[in-house]
This record gives structure tokens, sequence and C-alpha cells, in this order.
């Protein structure tokens, strides 16, 4: 794992001690909240509906055991006792006082964590792949490539004002594990065929009110120019991206007002200018980086077998199991997502528990998934029976990832100023109405969004849902056909809204007909692709028979 | 009617007009009438108050109702965590919302 | 005229008013100009060596195209004065100054002693720019 250096904690310490003087001119009077609340955001800070909101970075998704205990304390000293992860591997305090917020980021601070440009017009937290290190399929660790560009992105100067905010992920195998096509910049590294390793760029993707996938607009930057093309393509966006209506400021609307080539032309002339500017770190760094995420000490010669005999054992192994690159170990995903539970969230005893078994399980790391779930990235296979058993005894042995019950909901009316409708109150009635049948139904990827700003993935929802505002009355749309991955597609609207109970019924028909023409093998989302929306639509709007 | 709320500056909490000061219930709230931006204006200066706003709401039996879902869910709290909203004891607290 | 509040440059301001960017390529004798937020930088660069003063007005401080503007000018080697005007504020002092503001008229003025603690707020700096600070990965290299 990154660990930081004088300069890298010199940075969090003046970012913690900026903040108390802002939020000191904030009480005093000195900054006016119009002033003020563009620099809190760009700390995290949000005024939701309850209360202030912080939501802290966890770069890369990558945790280590003290920086998870930190988050559970934090949980439990200056909020109500729990955290909400997010679909973009952060993690949301939902009842922060103003006054207090300083501290946290001093405590946050003291394990080598922050809160920096969670939020606001500017480069936000860089995502990548849960399984970095662990999966056999990646052509290199793309974490120190995504650290990198934190480096990089941490207090730009030109682009702390950008027209909107820019979401960056890096993944590096060809299993899309982040939903890289779906982010204003999506990087796959890669290896060209003399086994040099580079950058493609896509560029312009996003979800949101107007959907779109990221076009490919350079499938080869060389590794040591990447930092350069990512200020050429932000530098492109900053001057020319819109500003006069905040509905179309983000860059996929530029890319697809210029058209792909055209915004690839200016991104090169200004790439071929920037060249000259010596703003590349140099490889060395790159290594120093990398030297930091080298596989831990993994034993060699340990066994696969693993004992099945417990039957609930086996069926979490069966679901919430993947295959290591090492032999011997595997790689454990901690559902988030118990029956009736709240997507994402976890107390602070829960972090807690993760954070030991990270430590005495797995070489002291965690992940956080885009899915709003924990990861124990390198765990014994001799040893996933003991962490089964203490998951299971602390509620978090749910057997579902990417089943139906696997819920990524955003945290909508409850909790989100924005919201136009409830959302996690569908995905406990959608989990409660499926539970016990998830294995039957096999993969369902299920993503449920408040309103269209789509921060509960919606649209890459084999089935989506959106919540929207009728008249002032809560309303669920229904979509069907999204994914994200190597097989990105947006999904379609089925036709008119649901009241909540309507939209869990309709969810309940949507699977009936898959199950009733499912040939062998086949997911929801294969079914789905196959015959097309006219059967599913068919049974979702058919008047029930007299 | 219109009802005046908004945040307390220092700790995010929910707050309503009472006529005198802010109250953390929408029970205490009074009816502005056209005085609510005026009102706002003053109390935003002092800093007693973050962002605040004008809404509609009736007056129903047990008092004071925002007319819309979000200000309501506002007054209560998250429904889905009922414990943490001002009405923890009352397991049927979010059938006010709708 | 909004007055310069914080100037970084030892010879005499310019007198000159400043014109628009319109007017500038018109007024072949016109030594300072104002680029407004949607103008393009580079059409000055032709003319870098007759310009001694450039504004670069924030009508609102969230609009970020001054930033880009000011870097592109001192990328192409323009050393006279650069100056932020308009709504400029103390926490986006350092940032100007990375860009390259070595002046700053504010609409409103800034308390002094705040401007100057956030112009020295942070130690160190991640990214190069054309200030010449030596970014974080030179002084780990002993590229600095
Ligand atoms: S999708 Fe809408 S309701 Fe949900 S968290 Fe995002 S902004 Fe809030």
């Amino acid at each position: 794992m990154y660990q930081y250096d004088s300069h890298d904690q010199a940075m969090v310490d003046a970012r913690v001690a900026e903040f108390r003087d802002q939020v000191r001119r904030r009480l005093d009077g000195s900054l006016a909240e119009e002033q003020f609340r563009p620099l809190r955001l760009m700390n995290g800070l949000y005024l939701q509906l309850h209360a202030y909101m912080l939501r802290v970075a966890v770069p890369y998704g990558t945790l280590s055991s003290a920086q998870m205990t930190m988050l559970g304390d934090i949980a439990d000293k200056y909020d109500r006792g729990y955290g909400h992860f997010t679909t973009r591997q952060n993690i949301q305090y939902n009842w922060i006082k103003l006054e207090e917020a300083p501290d946290i980021l001093a405590d946050l601070a003291k394990v080598e964590m922050h809160a920096i440009q969670t939020s606001g017009n500017c480069i936000r937290n860089t995502t990548s792949d849960q399984y970095a290190g662990a999966i056999a399929d990646e052509v290199v660790d793309p974490r120190p490539y995504a650290e990198l560009i934190r480096q990089w992105s941490t207090f730009h100067p030109e682009f702390s004002f950008l027209p909107r905010k820019f979401k960056m992920a890096v993944i590096a195998s060809e299993t899309d594990r982040a939903a890289m096509r779906l982010h204003d910049i999506g990087i796959q590294i890669l290896r060209n065929d003399k086994g040099q390793l580079g950058a493609a760029f896509y560029v312009g993707g996003g979800m949101g009110r107007t959907p779109m996938i990221a076009p490919c607009i350079n499938p080869f930057v060389p590794i040591d120019q990447m930092i350069t093309y990512s200020e050429a393509c932000l530098r492109v966006y900053n001057r020319y991206g819109r500003r006069d209506n905040k509905y179309k400021a983000r860059i996929k609307i530029l890319v697809h007002e210029l058209g792909k080539d055209e915004y690839t032309r200016q991104v090169e002339a200004e790439f071929a200018h920037l060249l000259t500017q010596g703003i590349e770190p140099p490889l060395a760094e790159l290594e120093r980086i990398k030297a930091q995420f080298t596989d831990p000490a993994f034993a060699t010669g340990l066994s696969d077998a693993v004992d099945r005999s417990d039957p609930d054992f086996a069926v979490w192994l069966d679901n919430n199991v993947q295959v290591h690159k090492q032999p011997g170990y595997a790689i454990v995903t901690i559902s988030l997502k118990p029956v009736g539970g709240i997507p994402g969230d976890a107390s602070g005893d829960q972090m807690r528990l993760m954070a030991q078994l990270a430590r005495a399980y797995s070489f002291d790391e965690l992940r956080v998934t885009h899915a709003q779930n924990i990861v124990l990235p390198h765990v014994r296979k001799a040893d996933l029976y003991t962490v089964w058993q203490q998951l299971e005894e602390a509620g978090l042995g749910t057997p579902n990832l990417d089943k139906i019950g696997d819920i990524i909901a955003c945290p909508g009316l409850d909790y989100c100023s924005l919201a136009n409708a409830r959302s996690i109150p569908v995905a406990q009635k959608i989990s409660e109405r499926f539970a016990g049948r998830e294995q039957e139904i096999g993969e369902l990827k299920l993503k449920i969004s408040g309103c269209i700003n789509a921060c509960g993935h919606h649209h890459a929802g084999h089935i989506g849902i959106l919540g929207v505002d009728r008249k002032g009355v809560e309303n669920y749309q229904l979509l069907l056909g999204g994914s994200e991955g190597a097989d990105t597609s947006l999904g379609t609207i089925t036709g008119p809204g649901f009241n909540e109970e309507g939209i869990v019924d309709a969810v309940e028909k949507a699977t009936s007909v898959y199950l009733a023409n499912r040939h062998a093998g086949e997911r929801f989302l294969d079914t789905y692709r196959r015959i097309g929306m006219a059967p599913f639509k068919d049974a979702i709007y058919a008047k029930d028979a007299v | 009617m219109k009802i005046l709320t908004g945040n307390d500056l220092k700790t995010g909490a929910v707050t309503w007009w009472t006529g005198e000061g802010w109250s953390l219930h929408v029970a205490e709230a009074v009816d502005v009438g056209d005085q609510g931006d005026a009102i706002a204006a003053r109390e935003n200066a002092a800093r007693r108050v973050v962002s605040p706003y004008v809404i509609d709401g009736e007056t129903a039996a047990d008092g004071p109702r925002p007319a819309h879902i979000k200000e309501r869910i506002r007054a209560l709290g998250p429904t889905v965590r009922l414990d943490l909203s001002l009405k923890p004891a009352d397991p049927a607290a979010g059938n006010w919302v709708i | 005229m909004v007055e310069t509040q914080l100037r970084f440059r030892d010879d005499e301001p310019a007198g000159d008013p400043a014109v628009t960017v319109d007017s500038f390529g018109e007024q072949t004798n016109a030594a300072a100009v104002r680029i407004e937020p949607g103008d393009d930088a580079r059409v000055l660069l032709p003319h870098l060596d007759r310009i001694t003063l450039v504004e670069v007005n924030f009508p609102v401080f969230g609009d970020g195209r001054g930033y880009s503007a000011a870097r592109i000018l001192r990328e192409a080697g323009y050393a006279g004065e650069l100056r932020a005007v308009g709504d400029v504020l103390i926490d986006q002092l350092a940032f100007l100054r990375r860009c390259g503001f070595d002046s700053f008229a504010p609409d409103q003025p800034l308390n002094a002693a705040d401007a100057e603690a956030a112009l020295a707020r942070y130690p160190e700096v991640y990214s190069p720019t054309v200030d010449g600070r030596a970014p974080i990965w030179a002084k780990r290299h002993g590229l600095a």
C-alpha cells in the first residue's frame, strides 16, 4: 500500500489548517455562505437533508486496517455510529457538525486520509479496480497509476474551478470492474505489441441526465506521458466546456458537441504544446510508487482445498469468494447488503471488525467496491471458514454478491437534498421480496438512484430504478438492459412509472419473464438481450385478467 | 401557510422559525406570511441559520405540515432510521411523511 | 477603476487602460489588454513583445477559464504584469499565483492578514506550473 512521505503528510496537514481557518472565517462572518460553499465542498462537506454530510476520500478504494479502524472511530466519535460507503469507493457521514469538521480532518490526517476534492467542480477521487493486485487478469496493478493521478490532481491550480465535477477511473485488465467507460476520463493501462506499457484514454463518459459511454480518443499514450495527456484533456475542457448550463457542463457534452474527432484534435494540439513544459513526473516517481504496491509476502505451496461441509458456508463461498492470482489464496467480498438492510451502511463496530479481519487474515488490506461492498483482497483459503464465521456473527456474511439482493442504492430522499424519491426503502423491499430466491435467479445487478443524477448507477443496472417526483409524490421508473464493464450498455425505460409497491411488483414480473425464457447458463441480462424488451413490457404492463 | 426553514450554521441541524427563534420541531413553526424573506435575510446575516428558505405548508390537526415530502422528511429524519429521527419511539412515524 | 491591492513585481505599474481583446487587434499601439472568460488568450501570443499588462477578468470566482488563460500566456513566455481582476477572493489567491498572476485587483478589498496566510499556506506543490516552484516529485528525485 502507498504510504505518505513527509511531503504528502505536509500537504494534508496544511489542508487541515486551511480548512480550520476557513471554518473560523465562516463562523466569524468574514466568509459568506456563497463564498464558503465551494470551499467546504472541496473538502467534501455538504449541507444535506438533515445535517452537514462529510465525504471522505478512499483513494482507488484501498484502505489499511488502521484507516478502516479510524473510519469506524470517527463514526462513533463525531457521527451517529455508522457510515455509508458510496459508489465512488468513498465513505460518507451523515450527521456532521461544522464546528467539528476540522477535528475530523485532523483525525483523518493521522492515518494518511483526507476529504480533499471529494466534491466541487474539480478532479475528484480517482477510482480503480477493487481486485487490483489480487486478480490474475490484470496487466499490472492499476493503483500506482491512480496514485500518480491523485498527486497530480491534488490542489491542481488550473483545474479547481472546472465547468463541472470531474471523475477519473483507472483499470488495467480487459474485464472492467470500475465502470471505466462511464467516467469523465477512463484510463486502461495496457501493453502494446512491443510489450511497452501505455494508457488508453476514454473521454466523455458519464451517467446523470445524459448518459454516455466514453469513446476511446487515444488507444495508446506512452506511460511516461500519461499525466501530460490528462492535463491536455483537462485544459481543453476547462477552456471550452459549457458554463452556461449546469446540465450541459460535463465533459461528455463537450466531446459530444464538438465530436470525438475534433475534441481529440484539440487535445493532441494541446498535448504537443504541454510536452514542452516539463510537467510529467519522471519514471523514477512511478517506480517509487510502484515499489509500495508490491505483492505482500504470500506463502507458497499452500493447498487450494476448502472444506465445504458446512452448507451455509458453501453458499457464501460460491457467491462471495473469487479466485486469487496466488495459489492457496482467495479474494473475499464482504456484502454490505443484508436482507432488508441499507445498502452500503456499516456501523462503527462493523468497520472495526472488518479492520481486525484484514489485519489478521488479509495482509492488513481492505478495498471499497463501487458496488458498495468491502473486499478482503488476500485471504488464505485455509482461513476462509474462520473469516466467514466472524462475518456471520457481525451480520456481514450475506451470500449475495452480484445477486438481486446486492443492490446499489444511493441515499435518496432519506438523506439527499437533491433527491426526488427515496431509494433505500425500495432496495429494502426488493431484497426482502426476493430473499431465498437469489441463487435461483443468479447474477442480476439491480441499481437504484433517487434522482436523475444517477449516483446509484441506474442506467448501468441489468435492472435499473430511477426515482422521480410526480406532482410531489414519489414515483419510480424501471429500466432494463444496462450494464457496466466489458459489455457496457445503457438501460432502456420500460414505460410509465410505478409507486413503491408497484415497482417491486414490476421487478418481480421482469424476473418471472426471465425465468420462463432463459436458456441454460443465461443471466438475466443475456436473456434480455436475446429476447428484447417486448416480452418484459407485456408482462409488466399486462392488465390483470378479469 | 408559509414556513421558514433552514439549518443551524454550527451543527447543521434542521430548524424551523418559531416567530422568536429557531426550533428543531416543525410543530413549533409559525406562518411567516410575506415576511419570510426579510426574516431569512436578517437571521442569515446574524449567522444563526444557514441557507434559509420559505416553503409552503398547511395547518393540520397535529400542527404545521410542510406541503412537500422532502420537507416532511427533513422535519422527521430519515425514514429508514427512525431510531435517529425526532420520533424514535413511534414505529409508525414514517407514515406522516407520505 | 478598481485598485490593485496586491502586487508581486518591482517594476512600475503600466499606466495605460486595458483594452478588450477585440479592439487590441486593431489598436497596434495598445500595451494593455483585458481578457474576458470567453476570450482565447492564444490570439495575443504573436503580440507579447508589446504587451506590458494583461488583466484577466473573473466576473464570478467559480468561472475558472482565467486560470488556463494565465498559464497559456506564461507558457508562451509572457513576462509582463498579469493581473487578476473582479471576483478575486482570498481562497483562490494561491491557485491564481501558481498560474502566473502577479497582481490582484479584487472588487472587494481582501483582509490583508488572511490573504497573506492563504498565500503562505502550502509549503509544497504536487504539480509544476509556470511559477517555477519545484514539484514534490522533483524534490524526491533530486531534480530540484
Ligand atoms: S442520485 Fe440523486 S438522490 Fe441519489 S444521491 Fe445522487 S443526487 Fe442524491
